[in-house]
């Protein structure tokens, strides 16, 4: 543990190449929690099928790159639209049925359930194994190749925050991202001043489902996919919007990058058998400071 | 009322049942087996399957087992463990007590077989299996449980063995690396690769566990970078071979030796999805088509594979191999022990002394086969060679890698 340490170090380029490829993937577990954020703030559920949801786009990514030959880069917006309508899909036959529930465990277990159902059907569909879609975009070499980037990832990092931006703008200024904001704040308000809130419900979960699709093409790309790692992106992303907040932007993506690079880092300092537990440390820590301030301030409803 | 009704008439199709069964079965061994057809093992699951079906089918067109002078055709009743172990364990409940079945061929991956031998053992049923390698499936004193395959903790001490022959400095100089999953299969063979380090004085600069569920590998490999280990040993399952390739590109790193599991099932070979990323990798097997070992059923092991390419239009994993032969040494039981008493079988299986196109099988005390060595194959140009044993290796080792 301390030899690695002593590497970090003296040799400060392995530091940087573990700060900077977190940073760049944690681009894209953000925007899996910035949807999964979404939907528990306008929704008020908690979506385990999250990670699915991610895994699905990856291999719609992979199919339309094998099968139909188009480039994997390209096959992100089919793969956002296609999400798109999945998700509509999700939320017209199960979602809409859990509004309005007291009891969260309820929410829990149908979004389990589909998350199930998911993984079971793609390795139907797609079988069992793991693939990966390598673009082959080279990659780039920074400060004497001792720091080595792959193209992908700086692309993914920039598709991300573009998208990010994209929605940051549509929820703050458009007519669509009001009606968003105002189911989110009193649902019941929204409707009496003419929102079609059902619709609104819909289209957040389906805006959450082209995110994971994004993500998941990025993550094809990226790393690899097999039905069954789904859950790594749920958990991932509900760390994500624990630290960070509810609807804060910045905040996630902030948070996304720093659990990403922090973990690299811990990685490389004291194993990959305590990455995780590592994080989940923070995490509990964390949330502990959190409540102790939260009640110093003591504040009350109006 | 109704249910009643519905009672008579199960009792009555369950004592019609119990009346024409033994009829019909008369000339029927049959075997019980739960295998992983969905969930995450079913890739290998389906080689497993596919292994048992050529075995009995091969074996019935023969003329079917010879038993105390009665020939027998043999069938596998067949559930889907849906690769949980909870679930393989109610089904050999059910096969055992519901379909009545005395003999049990295994399931796949030492986890599921773990989960299943405590109930073969409970109700004395001998079980052959093929697919479950830990070691710690042979320390609890099963008598009912023997299995074909080589165990876990040999599966990449070759590769120990190799990079000290090849290295070309003295071992207390030749460093090596691991990255291995935490799971029981991973970890042995963490133990035995271990034993082998320790055993030639080499040292060890990296000892990763990487998590069950692996999705990223930046923070090992990164490491690897800086040390620059000669040996890199990794075990993940196929997410661990696919990633590694992968990432060891992204990343720029090299290493003069990598050896892995499960480059097949993680179809490294396959040009289309990784280049010439995966080339030179030292891929562990149990067995290859290649191999010189033969036996009275299916001949050579390239006799064996053309069998199955006939039948299934692929080359034969070794999970399938190891599969055939398992129903190959319940089979040789049968007529050895010439009775279907379960524990003369068992007692036959103790003594089994085969020589198959899987390679020798011969069983120790604690069940587990001591006869056949692990392979050592590299890939090059999408095509494995073996390299190790020597005895048994058909091509010399591309050294260094990178």
């Amino acid at each position: 543990m301390i030899t690695y340490l002593k590497i970090l170090i003296e040799s400060p380029e392995f530091l940087a190449q573990l700060l900077i490829s977190g940073m760049l993937i944690g681009a894209i577990f953000a925007l899996i929690a910035y949807g999964l954020a979404l939907i528990l703030g306008v929704m008020n559920i908690i979506n385990f099928a999250q990670g699915e949801l991610v895994i699905f786009g990856g291999y719609l990514t992979y199919t339309l790159f094998y099968q139909f030959g188009i480039d994997p880069i390209l096959t992100i917006p089919i793969v956002a639209i296609a999400l798109y309508a999945f998700g509509w899909t999700i939320y017209k036959t199960v979602i809409y049925r859990l509004l309005g529930q007291r009891d969260i465990f309820i929410t829990i277990l149908a979004t389990f359930g589909i998350a199930i159902l998911m993984q079971q059907l793609m390795q139907a569909i797609f079988g069992p194994d793991v693939v990966t879609a390598n673009p082959e975009l080279g990659m780039q070499f920074l400060f004497d190749r001792k720091i080595i980037i792959p193209n992908i990832q700086i692309i993914s990092f920039l598709i991300s925050l573009c998208v990010g931006a994209v929605l940051f703008i549509v929820m703050r200024y458009s007519r669509f991202g009001q009606a968003i904001r105002a189911t989110a704040q009193n649902s019941r308000a929204a409707r009496i001043l003419g929102i079609d809130i059902d619709k609104v419900y819909a289209s957040t979960f389906a805006i959450n489902a082209a995110l994971c699709g994004i993500g998941g093409s990025l993550v094809v790309m990226i790393w690899t996919i097999h039905p069954f790692v789904g859950l790594v992106y749920t958990f991932r992303s509900f760390m994500i919007v624990i630290l960070a907040g509810l609807g804060n932007f910045v905040g996630i993506i902030f948070a996304g990058m720093g659990i990403s690079s922090l973990e690299n880092v811990i990685g490389f300092i004291i194993g990959a058998e305590f990455q995780a537990a590592f994080i989940f440390c923070l995490l509990v820590i964390i949330l502990i400071v959190r409540s102790a301030i939260a009640r110093k301030k003591r504040e009350y409803l109006e | 009322m109704i249910n009643k009704i519905l009672g008579t008439v199960v009792k009555a199709l369950v004592l019609f049942g119990l009346m024409i069964s033994p009829v019909a079965m008369a000339d029927t061994i049959s075997l019980g087996a739960a295998v992983s057809l969905s969930g995450k093992y079913s890739t290998a699951g389906n080689h497993t399957k596919k292994g048992y079906d050529l075995a009995v089918k091969y074996i019935n067109s023969m003329g079917g087992v010879s038993v105390g002078g009665k020939m027998y055709d043999l069938e596998i009743i067949y559930y889907d463990d849906e690769s949980t172990p909870a679930r393989v364990a109610s089904l050999a409940e059910r096969l055992i007590l519901r379909d009545g079945v005395s003999f049990m061929l295994g399931p796949y991956s030492s986890g599921l077989t773990k989960a299943i031998a405590p109930v073969t053992e409970k109700h004395g049923v001998p079980m052959v299996e093929a697919n479950g390698a830990s070691r710690s499936l042979f320390n609890q004193g099963y008598r009912y449980m023997f299995a074909v395959l080589s165990t876990s903790e040999q599966y990449l001490q070759e590769a120990v063995n190799l990079i000290a022959a090849y290295a070309g400095k003295p071992a207390s100089e030749i460093t090596v690396a691991l990255a291995m999953e935490n799971d029981p299969f991973s970890q042995d063979i963490r133990a035995g690769v271990i034993d082998d380090v320790k055993r030639h004085g080499m040292k060890i600069v990296i000892d990763d566990k990487l998590p069950r569920d692996l999705s990223d590998m930046t923070s090992t490999l990164v490491k690897v970078k800086a040390l620059k280990p000669d040996l890199l040993v990794l075990s993940g399952h196929s997410k661990g071979a696919a990633l590694v390739v992968r990432q060891m590109n992204d990343l720029g790193v090299s290493v003069k030796m990598l050896a892995i599991t499960h480059c097949e099932s993680a179809k490294l070979h396959d040009k289309e999805k990784f280049g010439n990323l995966a080339d030179y990798v030292l891929c562990a097997a149990q067995w290859a088509p290649s191999v010189t070992s033969e036996g009275a059923m299916f001949g050579s092991a390239s006799n064996y594979s053309q069998i199955f390419v006939d039948e299934y239009g692929y080359v034969p994993p070794y999970q399938a191999a190891e599969s055939t032969a398992a129903v190959l040494v319940m089979a040789d039981a049968f007529t050895r022990a010439g009775s279907l008493d379960k524990d003369a079988v068992r007692d036959a299986l103790a003594t089994t002394d085969m020589s198959t196109f899987y390679g020798d099988i011969r069983f120790s005390e604690a069940g587990n086969n001591i006869a056949k060595p692990m392979l050592l194959r590299q890939l090059i140009d999408g095509e494995y060679y073996v390299v190790a044993p020597s005895n048994v290796a058909t091509t010399n080792l591309v050294y260094p890698r990178l």
